[in-house]
């Protein structure tokens, strides 16, 4: 049991920041020394159906930052996302969006 | 060795192998099902609850392989989250394993249609294969696992290009190597192939 505490609400939150929605998940896709830059290029655009920009972009950021995050939603959309790349063979893992 | 082309007109991706080539990727899609299907996932090993045990035979494994290659192949899906990646786990490495062991066994498929025989006996051989957009694309992910299996089980890393051609070309390690890069331009025109 417990009972309310008598707690302010922060007042620096806005309205859209005090939510007690899920938090939207992400899906990281880290490098790795194995996968070529055009396989990751085209299933970055093949599966989220990004365009060549976007995919080339994301690409980069995994191939020089060591990982990118590449799609953002509900857990559920995210656990299928993470699915689908490692069905792809890319290294995939997903965390809540900070 | 050309690699994957696209036809102009029937927009189907083509390649033509030799009989040595054909054999050889035959070989590393066949040990690629083996490993998918022999070494098992095993169910939740680390437990002795019986219950938990029983319940891990239903659904699937919810423990990182031990074989390296199937760790790289089926990675944990939460870092920071043992439960929850291990339900991930039960459910997804089932359905992932049996999707790359069928991409695989299309290529053996393949080349065998195509006319590769049981044994390679014949000197001069030449195997045709074309094939359908989802066919093509079926080929270029049994390529990535098939070369994340080679590079795993050599421990390639970035940048060792060096080290490689360093090691004697008797070194099987060098010759496996060899099929490894050999595998990524076959690949590497297929995606070419499949982005005209």
């Amino acid at each position: 049991m417990s009972a309310a505490s008598p707690v302010e609400v922060e007042p620096t939150l806005t309205p859209d920041e005090i939510t007690f929605l899920a938090k939207p998940w992400v899906t990281i896709v880290w490098d790795d020394p194995v996968n070529l830059m055009s396989y990751v290029t085209y299933v970055f655009r093949k599966y989220f159906g990004y365009d060549k920009a976007k995919a080339e972009k994301l690409m980069m950021e995994v191939h020089t930052d060591g990982k990118s995050a590449v799609s953002t939603g509900t857990r559920e959309e995210m656990e299928r996302d993470v699915q689908a790349m490692h069905e792809y063979g890319l290294w995939a893992t997903m965390e809540k969006a900070s | 060795m050309s690699g994957f082309a696209r036809h102009r007109r029937s927009r189907r991706v083509i390649a033509t192998f030799t009989g040595f080539e054909a054999d050889l990727l035959r070989s590393l899609a066949s040990q690629m099902v083996e490993l998918l299907r022999n070494e098992r996932a095993e169910p939740a090993a680390a437990t002795t609850d019986p219950f938990e045990r029983m319940m891990a035979e239903f659904s699937g494994p919810t423990t990182i392989p031990e074989d390296p290659v199937l760790a790289r192949l089926f990675p944990t899906a939460y870092p920071d989250d043992p439960d929850a990646a291990a339900d991930f786990r039960r459910f997804t490495e089932g359905t992932l394993r049996d999707g790359k062991a069928a991409a695989a066994g299309t290529i053996i498929d393949t080349l065998e249609d195509a006319g590769l025989p049981p044994e390679l006996t014949e000197d001069g051989l030449v195997i045709d294969v074309e094939l359908e957009e989802g066919e093509a694309e079926t080929w270029m992910r049994a390529f990535t696992d098939i070369r994340l299996a080679l590079a795993t089980r050599l421990g390639v890393e970035e940048g060792d290009e060096d080290y490689w051609l360093s090691l004697p070309d008797e070194d099987p390690r060098a010759q496996a190597h060899d099929i490894y890069d050999w595998v990524g331009l076959l690949q590497e025109s297929l995606i070419e192939a499949l982005s005209r």
